[in-house]
Order: C-alpha cells, then structure tokens, then sequence
C-alpha cells in the first residue's frame, strides 16, 4: 500500500519560538527545541519526524516563513 | 504667433500647468483660489494630455496624493489657500524629506484661523521657515502680475525637480483674483512612463523591473545618526539654491537714498509709492523680492550701503522685515508698515509712512 | 522494510518561501499576523507573476517597514494617508496593480476620511486593513476596533464606551459604497483560515486590475505582545473574542 511521507527544514536562526507551527500541525510533529539560536529563541524542530505528511500546514502559518517541506511517495 | 489672453490669476495658474505638461492635479475648493480646480475641471485635460485632475476629500489628502505622485516621478501639482495650506504643512515636510519634486500654490488670505477671503501676506514664514516640522524648506517664487503666475509654474517645476524639492507659488487674493493680459506658452508633451522611468527609475515609483533593486519612498529613518547625514544633505541644497537661484527686481534704485522692499501685490502698489515720494522730491527706489527663499540677503546688504534707510512694506504685522534686517545687519534703519487680516494699503498710505518712520525720524 | 526517509531535493518540495519576501528578518514580534499576511501578499503577487507591476502603500504603524520584507516598489505614506498616496500612484499608472496595508490606527481612526473616500471614488486599488484591536507600533494604546472591557496602555482598566467610545465595524460600513466590488474579514491565525485569506488576497487583487472598483480585504488580527499574551493564546483569544464581533466572511462581492 502506497505511503505519502513528509519532512520539515526549519530556518532556526530564523525562528523565534512562537509555536504558533507546533499549535498548527494536525500530527503533533513539532515542538520547541531544548537550545536556542543566537537570538535566544528555542526554535520548532521535528518531535515526531516520522508522523509527518508534509501536509505544510506549519509552513504556510508561520509568520516568519521558516519552514520549506518535502514530501515523498513510498510503495 | 504668441497667443494672447485675458485671464484670472487663478484661471492661469489652470492653463500653465496643463501646457508645461503637469501629469496631475489634486486639489480641494477654498476661496480665493477655486477657480484652479474649476478652470482645469472645465477644460478637461485628461481628454487631451492625459493630465489627471481630481478633487479630493481635504486639503490633507490632496497633499498625500501630491505625494504619491511625486513619488512615481511625476510633475503634481496643487493649489490652496492659507487654511487648506496649513493642512498641508505635514505633507510638505514629508515631500521635502523624501526629496520629491511638487508644486504648491498658495493664494494667500487673511488669518489668523478663517480669518477673510481678501488678500494677505501674512503666510510669509510659513512659507519661508519651513512651515511644519523639522529642517526644511519651501522654494519660495512670490509672482506680482498674472503672467508671473504662468511663467512661475514651469519655473517651479524646474525648480522643483533640479532640486527634488516642493516648490511654492506664494500668490494672494488679487493675484488670484484680477485679470490681466497674459502670454500663455505653447504645449509642452508629457514625459512617457518610458521617459520617466529612464530619467528617475533609480528612484522613482515605476513597478520593480529585474533591473534594479525595489525603490522605496519614504523619509524614516530609525537611526539618528543617518538622518542627521540627510539632514547635512538638505542643508548642502538649501545652500547651492541661495547660491544659484535668487531672483529679485529693482525700480528706480540707482540714485535711490531710500528703499522700499516688498513683494507681490505689495510690491505693485509700492511702485506708486515710489513715485509719489518721488514727486515729494525723495529719491526712492524698489526692491521685489521674486524668490523669497532663496531670500536676496546680499542685493538687500549693497543697496543698505547706498541707501540712508529702508521701509519694508507687506501685508502682515511684520515677517519678511525680520529678513531684510538679518539682510543689513543695522547698518541703516529699517521700519515696517503693514495692514492686516486682507486689509490693503492705498500707495500713498505707504509713501507717507516711509516719510514718517524713516525720511523724518528723529 | 525500508527505512522510509523523504530526501530533501527539488523534485520532494512542497512548500517554500517566495523569492518576492526578502530574506530580512522581520521586526514584528514572535507570532505576530502580519508576518503571516505579508507573505501571503507576497506569495499572491509572486504567483500572478506582478512583481514588476505592483506598487505598494505602507502605512505608519508596526508595518511601516513592510518595505524592507516584501520585494517590490514601495511609498511609505504618513499616518492614515495611504489610500491618499495610492489614489495618485493608481490614477497616474492604471495599468500597475496599486494596495495599501494599513493598521486599524492607520486607517479607521486618523486615516478614517481618506478610507471611506478611496472606496467611495471606487479607486482601482486593494485595501488591506490588520486589525489588531490595538497600536502596536507605539505600545498598545487602544485602537478605534479595541473591544469593550478591553485592556490596553490608555484604557488600563478597560475600555469603557462612556469614556472611549465604541469599536467600530469600518468594513460593513464601507460595503455600502457604490465604488467598493468587494469587502471581506479574513484572519490568519488558524492554516485552514490561511488558505482562505489568500484566495481572498487574489480576488482582490484581481478585481483591482480588472477595474471592478476598491477590495477591501480585513484581516481580523493579533498582536499579542499588545494583548500580553503567547502566540497561541492570542489566536485562541482572537477566535473568542474578536471573530465575534469582527465576524469573517465575505461581506460584499
């Protein structure tokens, strides 16, 4: 059975840490990260990687435009 | 052949800037100047050069929109009167910090507040001290004759984008409103958005070609210390246009032991007051101040070397006399005589209060 | 079974950001709406290919920079006279695509004169309207759309109508202008009400080129370091309190 997967690049410097993406994804695929880029935001990274569907929900929310998805078919 | 018209100062002001080629007007009716918006709304440019005229809903949106022509590179123009002027004030300041070229005509009124109708020169600092906030200026042509109201408009838009700065035609009420005969100049075309775009695309509006990088017209600026650069900037201008563009006319001056200096329709009635006294057998002579910024400091300092003393004429309580004494530096004396609130002076009132104040004073 | 990793290469992209938004990060606070608006407007300018044609108004306001962040020609009007400035730019260039982007200050309460004219004179141009319900710029002072009871910098104990006055709709007002084709109240603050303001951002933008007359498209927005509150909160206390009053929808066209 066919499987759709997706991933997220998140531009950390770029981030910061509103968690508006992490509210938005229906897959609970991100979270705050423990570190912090050098503006001292705890940037949104993948918690969850693998429940991605590259659906892009995060990416077109952000306000800061951070996000580029990929998404890739798997027989 | 010239073509040759009688017209209203204000009808001309019209005319000039459909034939220097004025891509725009924007404007909002108030007496005593009314007749720029309604002669150009008659006449309908837009079906013929392609001219824009449109009424706006204040005099603070009709200055805005002068701005956003300006800032696409284009020739506006606009036309009030003191209140509608002091509306426009930010406006003007903003122009003159984004460094674009406009005109604006005020036909002056009696002030302060709604003051009158009738004519007043008592917007001569807020014409020539920058008027609204900040270290700006206004070039300043003060026309005395109906023809001057035509030529002053291709003048000012010269002048205007030589220096991307406003430029003001700082009439009054009897300018505005008399007729004279009058040379109107023939049409000239307007710049194609090709022809802008060639000769101001590094900084005007035009749409971002790949070209070049966005264009941005603005007048912010968050660090002080970049703004005081720009600021150095403006001062260099206002520097380079006392130094190149002072205009001035003289009546009679050359034997003259005493001066009158006025400007506008001031000036008009002092030519008979210069007359009169010289009938009383007092040599007298005029001085017209045409650009009132850049102010003729340096004319005004010779003739105060010649003369025994000056009488500044002007119908306010006293504004330009401030520049003509900075000008002499008390070298000889200098009164004033003014009438105020739209009130006008007859020739002789002048003559009689240049015997008093300076020929017979003590 | 093979371990399903997705490459990250062309032929996978989904999403990504337009080339028009500048790679500036933009001053706006961590979750603020207008990061998100101004990209969607960039996105739908990108897309119908008018990069080289549109022309820009921003206001005085938190999106006074908007010309740093998105890539294309800008006037930067004084306060509440954008739609001034864009009436000029519009008439003098009909074949450029014309907006402004003003803040609820901006536009419904210094600006107020020149929005209703723009729309009433039906000029072709776009009007996007971010109400926030507060200055933002300037620290949170309350705004003409502040709600009642709200808390802001000068109605510390909540606006009180007998002394503030009352939050206004400017939106369903202007709707009755003959010159307006179409007024909307979008929002941004959930991804399924993303998709639907930028179909909105295109109808509008649309129309103006279409010479329909003015699209007035509101974005019910956050501004949560005004409303003291995180990000997520605010978009939940926007849909609590200001949808609302500021329903979203189309309102006419």
């Amino acid at each position: 059975m066919a499987k759709i997967k997706g991933t997220v690049v998140i531009d950390t410097e770029r981030c910061k840490g509103c968690e508006v993406c992490v509210a938005s994804c229906p897959c609970s695929v991100l979270g705050l990260a423990g570190e912090v880029n050098s503006k001292g935001y705890h940037f949104a990274t993948m918690v969850n990687p693998d429940d991605c569907t590259g659906c892009a929900s995060c990416a077109i929310i952000c306000p800061d435009t951070c996000i580029t998805v990929y998404r890739q078919k798997f027989d | 052949m010239e073509e040759v018209r009688l017209m209203k100062g204000n009808e001309v002001i019209a005319e000039a800037a459909i034939r220097c080629g004025a891509d725009a007007y924007f404007g909002y009716p108030i007496t005593p100047q009314s007749e720029v918006m309604e002669t150009l709304m008659e006449r309908q440019p837009w079906l013929s050069t392609g001219m824009v005229v449109v009424q706006a809903e204040s005099e603070v949106a009709a200055i805005n929109m002068i701005y956003g022509g300006a800032g696409c590179g284009k020739k506006v123009i606009t036309s009030s009167s003191s209140p509608g002027v002091s509306l426009m004030s930010e406006g003007m300041s903003y122009i003159a910090g984004a460094e674009l070229p406009c005109v604006i005509v005020n036909v002056s009124r009696g002030g302060p507040g709604l003051g009158t109708i009738q004519p007043s020169q008592a917007d001569y600092f807020q014409a020539c001290k920058g008027g609204a906030h900040g270290d700006f200026k206004l070039i300043v042509l003060a026309p005395a004759s109906v023809q001057e109201m035509h030529d002053f408009v291709f003048d000012a838009f010269e002048l205007a984008f030589k220096y991307h700065n406003p430029v003001m035609i700082l009439s009054d009420g009897v300018i505005g409103q008399m007729m004279e005969k009058v040379i109107l100049a023939d049409q000239h075309p307007r710049l194609t958005d090709e022809e802008i775009a060639e000769r101001y695309g590094s900084w005007a509006l035009t749409g971002k070609p790949a070209s070049r990088s966005r264009n941005v017209i603005t007048s912010l600026d968050l660090d002080p210390y970049e703004q005081e650069k720009f600021n150095q900037k403006l001062v260099a201008k206002y520097k380079e246009v006392e130094a190149n563009e002072v205009r001035y006319e003289e009546y009679l001056t050359e034997d003259a032991d005493y001066l009158i200096v006025a400007f506008g329709s001031s000036a008009r009635i002092c030519k008979k007051s210069v007359e009169l006294a010289r009938e009383q057998g007092h040599k007298v002579g005029l001085l017209r101040p045409i650009t009132l910024f850049p102010f003729p400091t340096q004319r005004i300092a010779e003739l105060a070397g010649q003369v025994k003393g000056i009488l500044v004429a002007e119908l306010n309580a006293g504004q330009m006399v401030e520049d003509v004494r900075l000008s002499v530096e008390g070298k000889v004396p200098v009164a004033h005589y003014g009438r105020m609130g739209g009130a006008v002076y007859s020739p002789d009132e002048v003559t009689d209060a240049l015997i008093e104040k300076i020929i017979n004073r003590k | 079974m093979a371990e399903m990793k997705v490459e990250i290469k062309k032929e996978n992209l989904v999403y990504q950001k337009t080339p028009l938004l500048t790679d500036n990060t933009m001053h706006y606070c961590p979750g603020c709406s207008h990061g998100t608006i101004h990209k969607l407007i960039a996105e739908v300018i990108d897309e119908m290919g008018m990069q080289e044609q549109t022309i820009g108004v921003s206001p005085v306001g938190c999106s006074v920079f908007a010309y740093n962040y998105i890539d294309i020609d800008w006037a930067e009007a004084a306060h509440g006279r954008a739609a001034a400035v864009a009436t000029a730019i519009k008439r003098l260039y009909p074949n450029k695509m014309v907006f402004t982007y003003q803040g609820d200050g901006d536009l419904s309460a210094i600006g107020t004169g020149e929005s209703i004219h723009v729309c009433n004179r039906g000029e072709n141009i776009v009007v996007f309207y971010i109400n926030n319900a507060i200055y933002g710029m300037t620290g949170g002072q309350m705004a003409p759309t502040t709600l009642i009871g709200m808390k802001t910098a000068t109605t510390p104990y909540g606006r009180d109508p007998k002394l503030h006055g009352y939050p206004y709709r400017i939106a369903t007002m202007i709707a009755q202008l003959e010159g307006v084709c179409y007024v909307t109240r979008q929002s941004v603050h959930t991804p399924a009400a993303v998709r639907k303001a930028k179909r909105a951002i295109r109808k509008a933008f649309e129309n103006s080129m279409a010479g329909k007359g003015t699209s007035f498209v509101e974005f019910v927005a956050t501004c949560n370091s005004g409303w003291k509150q995180t990000p997520v909160e605010a978009n939940k206390w926007l849909e609590e309190n200001m949808l609302p009053f500021y329903p979203v929808g189309d309102i006419k066209g």
